[in-house]
């Protein structure tokens, strides 16, 4: 079953075409990996698909729902955590995620359950009453992707999730992320981390708003002969005439 | 004379210590890395160098000038990148690069061959608000404004942190270009694969430094027996590998897995089990396509097996 599609979805700003026609599925369950260089256009893409910009052109459906006609159905059921997004510093472990709860409309009885749950299979349990403030940042990057599947969307959307965390911690997440996925949860996510690609069941890369290359990992070193995903992504995106530059 | 050098540097801010002893030196015409996450301590070490922060104790120099007592002098010798973008977002592009020059009483002519190479990309925008840039502009001409008055020593705090693969690239070889010209480079960046680039590295966690040597030497000093193990089915598979007891540290690494094994305690040069053995467990729990070599560590290797310590 597809939980995200898209087909031809189109975003320009004036003259510029932000995102030109790219059309594409993404499976139940699947960890999808979305990379392309910076102003490639990932984020437009993504802003679209959450429900928070409408297409120029084109159409796009998520979890079943429209994103230009039923976009608020479409926030109901997704999560989203970026690379900056910050959880309340001042409040409490369980006081930010009673707050998630709470507005994705959980009830009272549910959420402390819910708290205890995910708590205990983070291991987290001790620093229930933590001020967020004093968490190191692995553990911060932790709890807020479980704020952001807090209310069991059936797709998580995670921008550049493990930026600057260090090299323990950042597997630590990616196990996360393959526990959820294991779940049934659908996972997509954006990142600079070449090897991070490697996890993926699927890539796709951006070249000047266009999807120019989507696949396994494994498929696209063999299309290109290379050994490593960095490779692949060095050949796609240095054929941009977008240049940030 | 060293470029920089700095002995047990210590600062703590509201009772959490950011750095904890901190001491380098960093050669003329150096590119030296400081490696780690954040929150380990690598911008307040750059601020302390910088002459912006006072640490609470420990001494560092800058082309032989104390950081506190010289700090007028050393401010007109070095060149800073903050990891923030801090340039005038409502002035344009050559107004930024204007002040920058007039600051330090001189102009864009007269040092434009350092910064021709760099510049020249963001030149047909130069009447372009500096907050309108993208992000890789932006990033071009605050190195631009860092280099404006010749500095001899150039600190970049993360300068290539949330740039793709292909941008960051092209800045470390920017890089390699001024080093060329005599400047010593302190770069930090949480991006392991950045160390092979550097001349020396120091690796940076909880405020102190967990080693400080060349990259090819910190591969090279890896302690441990290094396997790549690679299945069908990866996550499993790293459930698997840390059940095996012979298998000290289990992490992914892109494609395989790198796992840490036990040593004989007989014979310290070899693994306590024998690939085969391995292959022969993982088989048993049902694994396909089962591949395990030994292999060369590389920096991020070193780095868990150093923090692990």
């Amino acid at each position: 079953m597809n939980v995200i599609i898209a087909k031809n979805l189109t975003k320009t700003f004036g003259d510029f075409m932000a995102v030109d026609h790219i059309s594409f599925e993404v499976k139940k369950g699947e960890i999808f990996g979305f990379l392309g260089a910076n102003g490639a256009g990932k984020t437009t893409a993504m802003r679209m698909l959450c429900g928070l910009s409408k297409p120029t052109f084109g159409m796009g459906q998520v979890a079943g729902f429209d994103i230009v006609k039923q976009s608020e159905n479409v926030k109901a059921c997704i999560g989203y955590m970026s690379q900056r997004f910050a959880l309340y510093e001042d409040l409490k472990v369980w006081e930010n995620l009673r707050l998630y709860g709470g507005i994705y409309g959980l009830r009272n009885a549910q959420i402390n359950r819910k708290i205890d749950e995910m708590l205990n299979r983070l291991g987290f349990q001790a620093e229930k009453n933590t001020m967020v403030s004093a968490l190191p940042l692995g553990w911060k990057q932790k709890l807020a992707f479980t704020a952001a599947i807090f209310h069991d969307p059936k797709i998580v959307f995670l921008d550049e999730p493990t930026g600057g965390v260090d090299p323990a911690a950042r597997r630590q997440f990616w196990e996360l992320i393959y526990d959820t996925a294991d779940r049934g949860i659908t996972v997509f996510v954006t990142t600079h981390y070449m090897d991070e690609a490697e996890y993926c069941n699927r890539v796709s890369i951006m070249v000047d708003g266009r999807i120019d290359a989507l696949d396994s990992p494994k498929a696209l070193k063999e299309k290109f002969q290379v050994s490593n995903m960095e490779e692949v992504f060095f050949q796609l995106a240095g054929k941009a005439k977008r240049k940030d530059s | 004379m060293k470029a920089v050098t700095a002995q047990h540097i210590k600062k703590s801010y509201n009772g959490v210590q950011a750095l904890k002893g901190v001491s380098l030196e960093v050669e003329e015409g150096e590119i030296f890395g400081i490696i780690g996450p954040d929150g380990a301590g690598k911008t307040t070490l750059f601020r302390i160098l910088t002459t912006l922060l006072l640490p609470d104790s420990g001494s560092a120099m800058v082309k032989g000038f104390d950081v506190i007592k010289a700090y007028k002098l050393i401010r007109r010798k070095v060149g800073y990148m903050p990891g923030r973008f801090s340039l005038y977002h409502d002035l344009t592009v050559v107004e930024n690069l204007r002040i920058f020059a007039s600051l330090f009483n001189t102009s864009i002519e007269e040092n434009y061959d350092l910064i021709k190479d760099i510049y020249q990309h963001i030149e047909p925008f130069k009447k372009r608000r500096a907050g309108a840039l993208s992000g890789g502009m932006k990033q071009k001409l605050a190195l631009s404004c860092a280099l404006i008055h010749r500095p001899e020593v150039l600190f970049l705090d993360e300068p290539t942190t949330g740039v793709d693969p292909l941008s960051r690239k092209e800045l470390w070889e920017m890089l390699k270009k001024l080093k060329k010209q005599g400047i010593a480079i302190l770069v930090s960046t949480p991006y392991m694969d950045e160390a092979s680039l550097c001349d020396r590295i120091a690796l940076i966690q909880h405020g102190i430094f967990l080693k400080t040597e060349t990259p090819q030497k910190i591969i090279a000093q890896f302690e441990n027996i290094l396997w790549s193990v690679h299945s069908k089915q990866m996550f499993q598979l790293l459930k698997d590998l840390r059940s095996n007891p012979h298998v000290l540290s289990c992490y992914a690494f892109g494609d395989t897995h790198h796992i840490t094994v036990e040593k004989k305690k007989a014979a310290p040069h070899e693994a306590a089990i024998t690939i085969a053995e391995l292959e022969a467990f993982l088989k048993e729990k049902g694994h396909l396509d089962i591949k395990i070599d030994p292999i060369q560590a590389g920096i991020e290797d070193s780095f868990l097996e150093l923090a692990n310590k």
